[in-house]
């Protein structure tokens, strides 16, 4: 234990996801050190952050206005709507520069053990944009973990009942990797989502 | 470094640091443990979908001081990835897992309870009954063998020959009418046949009950469990109730059996452990079979008129 506020440091950092005690006191240590004018820019950063980035009224993603930059670029397909759990899968997502339509972040996924059910999540919000906008299609990407299968289970029974084609991200095998090493749920989902080779 | 190996049910995970998880499972020789699984959620992870709940695994590890660390994990049966594809078998695990998981200590094993798991897991993932009945028939029986064994025959509190009309949750099920006390429930007559079949897995009493009956049976057998088990189960309020739709033909796939998996091979008397007064004895059945015998009960307590 340290003395007062470099003790407050410690406990504040150690809070952040994926922070342990030793890291966070690793970190509290190089701040003590470091340049007074990195610290200051770190403080102003994380002062604007919290003030001026607020969630895209129409999505959920982070957005410096009312709407993220992606609702509101007029060049994005609005007839394909991709659901994903958080904002960090829209980086993830735009990063393949493969889809051109927009997003809904969900906000988590459904996980009964937590107590987040259905009503924890965006989906009465998602259920409104889809009888407002024009979406043909909705791509579930939710994470290819249990709770993230089970979540896009749930959307793709409710939202097929009303009507809308809804596909799923396939799941299959790593670029780079060999097939041997492939664990048989992957290489299972891989097969089931083979298509037709036409070339 | 001390290295184990086990048959284990992964129950639930934790995220650690950036790419590991905590996972906490249920092992049948050791009770319940948790393990550090590192790097399995990078998306080439060699073993992170093995270790996801509701799957079935073979396991090794070696011991640490506070976790022990997973260091191969084989698969027995993707229980988790089937059930994941059913909403209403998804909630269901969901509360089989977490019921699980309070119930049992850690380097404390109960094989029954470990049969008992992977029998409603198996169950829930071949859809061979109803989701919510196969949840219940679980949650009684778990209870039962952690030590609380309902009676819904039998008055609960003297041991007068049933039928009773009288459920008491306090008393321990069905109570006569000397032994009711304020704030019994009277249930319908049918309830207490439909509880006695998910106590003793008896399923074609189960199959022919209908469906007010199973309502009222399931927030009896909810009320059960949450006033046994301290603090209650979460997902016991997230159940879905939507009937399950028949797997495709070309989804039913070979069913996997203890017997004949890679990993270490259940004694007979390991496997039959039924129902929650259950007598080791009979021949050797795999997990999915656990939650579907009915007719070679040795200990079932007498059949009401069913
Ligand atoms: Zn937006
Ligand atoms: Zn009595």
């Amino acid at each position: 234990m340290y003395e007062g506020v470099v003790q407050d440091l410690i406990d504040e950092l150690g809070r952040l996801p994926g922070v342990g005690p030793k890291s966070a006191q690793r970190i509290a240590f190089h701040l003590l050190q470091a340049d007074p004018a990195d610290v200051r820019r770190l403080t102003e950063v994380l002062t604007v952050v919290r003030e001026k980035v607020r969630f895209c009224e129409t999505c959920f993603n982070v957005a410096e206005a009312q709407q993220c930059r992606i609702c509101l670029d007029p060049r994005r397909d609005v007839r394909l709507l991709c659901v994903v759990e958080e904002p960090k899968d829209i980086v993830a997502m735009e990063r393949t520069r493969e889809f051109h339509g927009r997003y809904h972040v969900l906000g988590g996924a459904i996980s009964p053990i937590d107590g987040i059910g259905p009503d924890d999540l965006k989906i009465t919000e998602l259920v409104r944009r889809l009888g407002a906008e024009p979406v043909d299609e909705v791509i579930l990407a939710t994470n290819p973990n249990l709770n993230g299968e089970a979540t896009a289970t749930y959307l793709s029974r409710l939202l097929r009942s009303m009507g809308i084609t809804v596909s799923r991200l396939a799941s299959g095998l790593p670029v780079g990797g060999d097939l041997e090493y492939a664990d048989e749920v992957t290489l299972g989902r891989a097969f089931e989502g083979r298509r037709v080779v036409d070339a | 470094m001390a290295t184990y190996r086990d048959v284990a049910i992964v129950l639930r995970t934790h995220k650690l640091g950036e790419t590991d998880r905590i996972v906490t499972m249920l092992t049948r020789g050791r009770g319940k443990a948790r393990a550090v699984a590192k790097g399995v959620r990078r998306t080439k992870s060699r073993f992170g979908s093995r270790l996801e709940p509701g799957m079935l695994v073979d396991l090794q590890c070696y011991e640490g001081r506070s976790l022990d660390t997973v260091t191969q994990a084989e698969m027995i049966a993707p229980y988790g990835d089937r059930i994941s594809r059913d909403y209403s078998a998804y909630t269901c695990a969901a509360a089989m897992l977490e019921t699980a998981d309070r119930i049992s200590e850690e380097h404390e094993p109960v094989v029954q309870q470990f049969n008992l798991l992977a029998g409603g897991l198996s169950a829930l993932a071949h859809r061979e009954h109803d989701s919510g009945m196969i949840l219940d028939s679980y949650l009684l029986r778990a209870v039962a063998i952690a030590g609380w064994a309902p009676s819904f025959t039998d008055c609960a509190g003297c041991g007068a020959h049933g039928p009773h009309r009288a459920f008491n949750l306090a008393s321990g099920g069905a109570v006569c009418s000397a032994c009711r006390t304020p704030g019994s429930a009277a249930p319908r007559p049918e309830t207490f046949v439909l509880l006695a079949g998910l106590l003793t897995g008896d399923w074609p009493v189960v199959e022919a009950s209908e469906e007010p009956v199973r309502r009222e049976a399931d927030g009896l057998v909810a009320a059960y469990v949450q006033w046994h088990l301290e603090r209650g189960v979460r997902s016991l309020r997230l159940i879905d109730h939507t009937p399950s739709t028949p797997l495709p033909p070309h989804e039913v796939f070979a069913r996997t059996s203890l017997g004949t998996s890679r990993g270490p091979r259940l004694p007979p008397h390991e496997v039959f452990a039924r129902t929650s007064a259950g007598t080791s004895r009979g021949p050797r059945l795999p997990p999915h079979e656990v939650f579907a015998r009915t007719s070679l009960g040795t200990s079932r307590g007498p059949r009401l008129g069913a």
